[in-house]
């Protein structure tokens, strides 16, 4: 079986020293879509997306399967999987600038390497995030709201080929929470993205995801 | 309060290094009464300048110090950008303890280690190497510095590294590079260029204490560095230490050039730092995802391993010399005997009584000031009182040990109290407080305040509350820093030697003059107990803080 467009997971589960955290998760999301993955804390949704990744060290095992626009992903290196991943710190390098973390994430490809061509590509991506002309500020300075939107944009301008959101919204207090869901939603719309959300924010859930998949404990059957 | 005891550390710390400097800097410009030096004049930088040999000393002092700090840098950010994990998690328990180990014990187990005779070239000899007597090398103390920036590289490295370890948890290590990989950065890239600029910010203080130290020291200079000239730093000594009390002017002439040195290294690196920040954040917007082309210097860090196995088995080898009748070359092993333990027992007891004692009262004053210096600022100035403390307690470190302890050493022989062993307790007191301080200010910054608050809120008044609360939340951290001080103060040679005016003799002083071609058993026995004191001190510190009444 492949994946199809948009992504796809297939009986993916997680074992910590053997035992495994959850049932198996098969869902489909489609490009431009959103699915939640909702659950108590504890249960293993962060670990999935790390999982995801290719980020997940040290006791786990993966197993099931899982594709973006119909490439298996978990055979691949972390730096290929080309996935989006946001959390809720929106971790802006201290050091850099808010135009230069943006760079971070731009990626080098051809027509990308150029002074000018990077420059221009990250003042029309201030634009997009209703920041022009902060490209000199030091991250610090910028609200909670500004932070998200700039490790949002830092992620888009990757290329990834879907996002993941990891409690992106919890730091934000409710006004900003709304108002970042609908920014997210209309991104994911216009680019095509699928997007997977972690969250165990009942409203987060309903507010972006068509289709919610709650993760539960497994049963300890011995 | 928090002013008084302020004022206390500046008045013992701070003014005695700059009087010292004062001291050196007078006699550099021809003044000083008591040797007839009544007016300035520049003959003592005539004279220095017409010193054969003296640039060719200036440049090795400048260039080991240079070399070692920057390969021993190298070595840690491979190790942390590109080195297992396994390997990472493994030394940090070895860490503390190789810390631990004195510069000169260090510098004596190595001589035994790489000399022609040592045990590197006995373990390939006869076979294969075919070598009946020992090879006829010029090593150590080689012309270059080689083996000077060998010893350097090995004690300051883990030294770094651990330094390096403690600041990384406040940096979001782990979330920097996850956040990095998912943007498709190879993960030696996205260490480079997410973790190091902020870990290099974090290390500025270390960095340039291993730095001056390096370029200035005196005690490894003497035991591996060159001889023909030495560098700067044991000129200097040998000019304060002549006979001709003349000679002092130049003494104090060369200690100004040196300390000079010392600054432009420190403001060499600092420019090359600022320089390497700004390439980094250039580096780090230009995108390139870096594929592996890095992996190639990254690969340093597999000298780590060999290098601190070169540290264990230099202390192997002071066990082995102390237990030692005669050692022929080239057997691997000596013929065993008791004889220097019986007959030297006495007089090394001696030794380690003094340098136990200095150690002791070193440390307990270093703990009662840290603690008061630490106490006396919260809640209300925490941080008020940061920036001139630390640049206060920093100076020993920075300043070079042979540019102000001659100067302090001269006044206090001028103040005409004949009481060296309390001017050496204070010499140590100097090198060993900052190192007290540091290692509890983090964790008392960290305590969880709502402790206190609930105390008080309790009834309990302020000695209560430290007694009671702060002392036992700290007493990981307070056992840490008691053997750190002792340690520090087991290691420090110069305050001993210039401030007692050779009537305090203790381990390190003794291991330095016996290295000058003495018994080598005798010198192996006085370096492995002046190693062995510290490490016992730093492994129950570790084990006892560890015990705790209630596991979590």
């Amino acid at each position: 079986m492949t994946g199809g467009e948009g992504l796809r997971l297939e009986a993916l589960s997680l074992a910590l020293r053997g035992e495994p955290l959850f049932a198996p998760v098969t869902l489909t999301v489609p490009p431009g879509r959103v699915a939640a993955i909702v659950g108590p804390s504890g249960c293993g949704k962060s670990s999935l997306l790390l999982a995801l990744c290719g980020l997940l060290s040290g006791p786990f095992t993966v197993s099931g399967e899982a594709w973006i626009e119909s490439i298996p992903l978990l055979q691949l290196p972390p730096e290929r999987r080309k996935l989006g991943l946001i959390f809720q710190d929106p971790l802006l390098l201290p050091h850099l600038s808010v135009a230069e973390n943006l760079a971070f994430g731009l990626s080098a490809a051809a027509g990308r390497r150029g002074k000018g061509e990077r420059a221009a590509a990250i003042e029309e991506a201030l634009a997009q995030i209703r920041l022009p002309g902060y490209g000199k500020r030091d991250p610090a300075t910028l609200s909670g709201g500004q932070r998200a939107r700039v490790a949002l944009m830092r992620s888009l301008l990757a290329e990834p080929r879907a996002l993941l959101l990891d409690e992106a919204f919890a730091s934000l207090d409710a006004g900003l929470r709304q108002e970042m869901r609908s920014f997210v939603a209309a991104i994911l719309r216009e680019r095509g993205l699928p997007a997977l959300l972690v969250t165990h924010d009942q409203a987060d859930a309903e507010a972006l995801a068509e289709q919610q998949v709650e993760l539960a404990f497994v049963q300890q059957n011995t | 309060m928090g002013g008084a005891v302020g004022a206390v550390v500046v008045l013992l710390l701070g003014a005695p290094v700059l009087l010292g400097l004062v001291g050196v800097v007078l006699p550099a410009f021809g003044y000083l009464p008591a040797l007839g030096g009544e007016s300035l004049t520049l003959d003592p930088w005539r004279q220095l300048f017409a010193e054969p040999g003296l640039w060719t000393a200036a440049l090795l002092g400048l260039s080991s110090g240079l070399l070692a700090t920057l390969l021993s840098l190298c070595l840690v950010i491979a190790l942390l950008a590109a080195g297992p994990l396994w390997l990472r998690r493994g030394l940090q328990a070895l860490l503390a303890p190789l810390v631990a180990v004195p510069h000169i014990a260090l510098a004596v187990g190595l001589t035994f280690l790489i000399m022609p005779s040592g045990w590197l070239v006995r373990f390939v000899s006869p076979w294969p190497s075919g070598w009946e007597r020992p090879p006829d090398l010029a090593f150590p103390q080689d012309d270059l510095g080689l083996s000077l920036i060998l010893g350097l590289v090995a004690k300051e490295t883990p030294f770094l590294l651990l330094m390096a370890l403690a600041a990384l948890p406040r940096l979001d290590e782990e979330w920097r590079l996850a956040m990095a990989r998912s943007l498709g950065y190879h993960p030696v890239t996205a260490w480079l260029k997410t973790v190091l600029p902020d870990l290099l910010r974090a290390l500025r203080l270390p960095l340039a204490a291993v730095l001056s130290y390096g370029v200035a020291n005196v005690e490894m200079a003497v035991i591996l560095g060159p001889n023909t000239p030495p560098t700067l730093a044991i000129l200097i000594l040998d000019w304060f230490r002549d006979p001709d009390l003349a000679q002092r002017f130049l003494g104090s002439a060369a200690a100004l050039l040196q300390l000079g040195i010392v600054l432009f290294a420190l403001a060499l690196t600092w420019g090359l730092a600022l320089g390497l920040g700004r390439l980094a954040r250039r580096l780090a917007a230009d995108g390139r995802r870096g594929q592996g082309r890095l992996l190639l210097p990254a690969g340093l860090w597999l000298a780590l391993p060999p290098l601190l196995a070169l540290t264990l088995l230099a202390l192997l080898v002071l066990f082995v010399w102390s237990f030692a009748a005669r050692w022929r070359f080239p057997d691997l092993l000596p013929v065993w005997s008791l004889e220097t333990w019986q007959r030297q027992g006495e007089s090394v007891a001696l030794l380690t009584g003094q340098s136990l004692a200095l150690a002791l009262c070193s440390t307990a004053i270093a703990l009662l000031l840290a603690f008061a210096l630490l106490e006396s600022r919260r809640p209300a100035r925490q941080r008020a009182a940061e920036p001139w403390l630390l640049p206060v307690l920093a100076l020993p470190l920075l300043v070079p040990q042979i540019a102000f302890l001659f100067g302090a050493a001269v006044a206090a022989l001028q103040s005409g109290i004949a009481a060296p062993w309390f001017f050496v307790l204070w010499g140590h007191l100097l090198f060993v407080l900052p190192y007290v301080y540091l290692t509890l200010a983090g964790p008392h910054r960290g305590l969880d305040r709502r402790y206190h608050q609930q105390a008080i809120s309790l009834g309990k008044g302020p000695w209560r509350v430290f007694f009671t609360v702060t002392l036992p939340l700290l007493r990981a951290p307070l056992l840490t820093a008691a053997a750190v001080g002792l340690a520090v103060s087991f290691a420090l040679y110069l305050p001993t030697v210039l401030l007692g005016g050779g009537r305090v003799v203790t381990l390190a002083s003794e291991a330095v003059a016996l290295s000058g071609g003495g018994d080598r058993r005798l010198l192996a026995v006085t370096a492995l107990l002046q190693a062995l004191v510290p490490l016992l001190a730093i492994a129950l510190a570790i084990r006892l803080g560890r015990k705790r009444r209630f596991l979590p």
